[in-house]
């Protein structure tokens, strides 16, 4: 999978969680939950998808590492298998 | 023979559209099911019986406007079946306030259907100036409330009842049920976003349909917001109380335990406030009540938990029996109801059954939260965010995880040492988690 | 005060008199019109100015004098023929009915009666069952005929006029209850519009309509009304056939409501028409059902509270209305 490839399926996910927001606006050190407006429980909503589609394990103590799409990318991509 | 009337879904709901039956005449029917579909200022509500029974008539058609209160069926009790087959017709019967007469035929020998009809159409009494304006408005006759000679509807009944649709002003129902409430802003975000999800990569717009689908608009929930904090502050004296929590125990206690979790099974903070206040509750219950002529107690605790809408406004579902929910459950609960919040797919009785209001807006940045109560609600419990903050404990200057709580309660109702001792207890069941 | 205050009386007498003096084909004939100077005194003095080729006194014979009026009318003259009172006019009725009010069409049209009756109606002075009736219903039904009805010091003074220059029949009825009472008169040139009611009273709220005595009790009725915050029209029917359609259903249409208050008894009345004619014509404007206040339906009684009873008071208008209006 590449980099771009995870990205698409973020922001996939992001639309999903959060209907009404613009996640393909999002420039790669913004921070995700601040410019979507996304709450705990809408967070925690997308890391549960996000664990289930890549197979991976989030915990709690990473959340701090993932706050921007970049981040985010980097974290998956290490992570997922293949 | 049993009345569905049309419920009322929060103090500022006049009237909604019935958008789509889910029963039709002779369907068995338990409490609790849902029987029809009706839009508000909210959204798409669904709607549930409070009886078991058989459905005797549908008085209402899909696409009508229903004030609250509007008969909107027959419900046979169990055990006095069988007048449905000799009257399968009756679902076209148009939308009246049966007289004694009508009930009269609906309970006796039923004569044909067209004689029926007629005789049901013949029960809105209005006068032809009323009718023909009606008409012209386009505007159902039945769903007047007629203030004439002998209760006939006049043409000043249609005329409040067309003012009425274009600005809905909400009165206070004797009824009122809780729905949208208070102090919550809108999520900050909203304004800056263009609506229209051009280039997204894929993924229906699920809320946004619902929300083209259903007719309510930011707008409208902006305006049922409105409506029913202005009616909150106009007539509840509030006052205000604030303490601080110190949540190091309730933090840690919530890490370990996520920490054995799968992620699908984590816990958020929310679920240890709500739980709290459900237990704090127990112990004043004045505060789990409606200000109805005079403070009445409510028996069960229902907490009316604010999500707010990235779009502006805010959705206030109840959390049924709060205090007999573990956290778990409690958990499962939020994971079902925000959710269809945020799509304007609520329940009735979600909307309308809140005995006390929960705001937790500590997301936003905010401290401090001063609410403002959801009529006839009496009490509003703010949660500002979880901050590193000095603390003293036995002499000793240390940094704690803090939360500051407030309490925003009718000063009809409650006084502040009632007050004061909630807020108390819920500080205390905080510092114990693992017994929430 | 810029008019000074005249009685319903005079106003009649003056009527009288400028006919008289504008038309050499105009005279006066009835009972007592003459030497005794009219059983209500209206045309007193009026034999000293005009003469007794002008001013007739004959016998007591209502369908002879009635019927020679008739004749005078064909032979071109501009009869007025005083009836006493309205329970005399029936022994005229023969004459009104069968010849005044059908000659025209009998004729094919050549033969117009340009005659004038006058006769006295109504109740309130205590004359009892025998001469006390409101019949003006009797005679509206009857086509052929114009009959109007003197509600108003205007009516009574500028309505004669009019009548005269009519090639055919009319029937004015006045009312002796009113001939003391004393108004201001405004001038009206050339005389009132015979073929038109007329507001009497602007309102938005509700129309009163009504003619004779109900005149003024509405206008008294529609002041009471007005401190209560209801704004009633009156409409002065004043031609009772043919009635005047347009401007009825226009008042009521502004409206939505209608009250018709007549002192003639409710059964077969002009009420019954006019309120017909609503229902007929603006159904779809109606908020509220037209309304009656009429006359028992019994003879006349001589006591005075008995008779004020017997006919709609203003107070009684005042009620029905705001029943009507305010539901109370």
């Amino acid at each position: 999978m590449t980099a771009e490839e995870i990205k698409q399926a973020l922001l996939l996910r992001l639309k999903t969680i959060a209907p009404d927001t613009e996640p393909a606006q999002l420039q790669p050190d913004d921070n995700i939950r601040e410019k979507l407006g996304i709450d705990s429980f809408d967070y925690l909503q997308f890391i549960v998808a996000l664990d289930e589609q890549f197979g991976i394990q989030t915990p709690e103590e990473d959340y701090g590492k993932i706050q921007t799409l970049q981040e985010l990318t980097e974290y998956v991509g290490a992570r997922v298998k293949g | 023979m049993l009345e569905y009337r049309m419920p009322s879904l929060g103090a500022d709901m006049e009237s909604g559209f019935l958008r789509e039956w889910h029963v039709k005449p002779g369907d068995k029917i338990k409490k609790g099911d849902i029987i029809a579909e009706v839009e508000t200022q909210k959204g798409i509500i669904d709607i549930e019986v409070f009886d078991d029974g058989t459905i005797g008539e549908l008085l209402v058609q899909v696409d009508e406007k229903v004030p609250v209160g509007t008969l909107m069926a027959m419900i046979i009790p169990p055990g006095e079946d069988g007048e449905i087959k000799e009257t399968p017709q009756k679902s076209a019967a148009p939308a009246t306030t049966p007289t004694a007469a009508e009930e009269a035929w609906i309970a006796t020998e039923p004569p044909p259907m067209a004689e029926k009809a007629a005789a049901a159409e013949h029960h809105v009494r209005a006068s032809p100036l009323a009718k023909r304006i009606a008409e012209e408005k386009g505007i159902d006759i039945a769903t007047i409330h007629g203030t004439g000679p002998e209760g006939a509807i006049i043409r000043e009944d249609v005329e409040h009842a067309i003012t009425a649709r274009v600005a809905p002003v909400p009165e206070a129902p004797k009824e009122a049920a809780p729905a949208p409430p208070p102090a919550s802003p809108p999520a900050p975000v909203a304004a800056e976003k263009p609506a229209p999800p051009a280039q997204a990569p894929a993924a229906p717009a699920e809320e946004e349909k619902a929300r083209q689908a259903t007719g309510a608009s930011a707008e409208t929930i902006r305006m049922a917001v409105a409506a029913a904090m202005s009616k909150s502050n106009r007539e509840i004296p509030h006052y205000y109380l604030e303490t601080r929590i110190d949540m190091r125990r309730a933090m840690a206690w919530l890490a370990e335990t996520n920490k054995q979790r799968p992620v699908k099974e984590r816990l958020l903070p929310a679920v240890l406030l709500l739980k709290a206040v459900a237990k704090a509750l127990n112990e004043v219950p004045d505060l789990n009540a409606w200000w109805e002529n005079g403070l009445q107690r409510k028996p069960a605790i229902n907490i009316g938990y604010v999500v707010a809408l990235r779009t502006g406004g805010i959705m206030v579902p109840a959390i049924h029996d709060a205090d007999n929910k573990s956290l778990d459950e409690l958990m499962q609960t939020l994971n079902d109801l925000i959710p269809r919040a945020r799509a304007l797919r609520l329940r009735s009785s979600e909307l309308a059954d809140s005995t006390i209001t929960v705001t937790s807006l500590g997301e936003g940045g905010v401290e401090t939260v001063f609410g403002v109560i959801y009529p006839p609600q009496v009490a509003l419990v703010g949660f500002g965010g979880i901050t590193d903050q000095p603390w003293t404990e036995n002499g000793m200057l240390d940094v704690r995880p803090v939360l500051t709580a407030t309490l925003a309660a009718d000063h009809r109702a409650t006084d502040g040492s009632t007050g004061s001792r909630f807020l108390t207890a819920i500080k205390n069941y905080l510092q114990q988690p693992e017994k929430l | 005060m810029a008019t000074s205050l005249i009685t319903y009386r005079e106003c009649l007498k003056q009527a009288i008199r400028e006919a008289l003096q504008g038309d050499e084909r105009v005279f006066l004939m009835g009972e007592d019109v003459g030497h005794y100077g009219g059983a209500f005194a209206v045309s007193k003095g009026l034999l000293q100015e005009f003469g007794p080729e002008r001013i007739m006194d004959t016998p007591l014979s209502e369908a002879g004098f009635t019927g020679a009026g008739i004749g005078a009318a064909l032979g071109g003259m501009r009869p007025i023929v005083e009836i006493m009172t309205i329970n005399f006019s029936l022994l005229a009725l023969d004459q009104i009915a069968n010849n005044a009010a059908t000659l025209l069409h009998m004729s094919g049209g050549q033969l117009n009666v340009p005659l004038v009756i006058r006769m006295s109606a109504g109740i309130g002075r205590q004359l009892a069952a025998q001469h006390s009736h409101s019949w003006e219903p009797l005679f509206a039904h009857l086509p052929g005929l114009r009959v109007l009805s003197v509600g108003t010091h205007e009516d009574a003074r500028y309505m004669l006029a009019p009548a005269l220059l009519d090639p055919d029949p009319v029937i004015i009825f006045e009312y002796t209850s009113m001939l003391n009472l004393e108004q201001e008169l405004q001038p009206v040139e050339g005389g009132v519009d015979i073929s038109k009611a007329k507001i009497r009273r602007e309102g938005k709220d509700i129309s009163i309509i009504t003619y004779g005595t109900g005149v003024y009790k509405a206008l008294e009725a529609a002041a009471e009304l007005a401190a209560a915050g209801i704004e009633a029209e009156v409409v002065d029917l004043r031609v009772l056939r043919p009635l005047d359609d347009e401007t009825i259903l226009a008042s009521v249409t502004k409206t939505s409501r209608a009250i018709i208050v007549e002192d003639a008894s409710r059964s077969v009345s002009v009420s019954s028409e006019v309120s017909a004619r609503i229902t007929e014509n603006c159904f779809y404007d109606l908020d509220a059902p037209v309304q009656r206040l009429c006359g028992a339906e019994v003879p006349i009684p001589y006591p005075k509270h008995l008779e004020d009873a017997a006919v709609p008071q203003p107070a009684q208008i005042v009620s029905a209305i705001k029943k009507l209006l305010q539901h109370a």
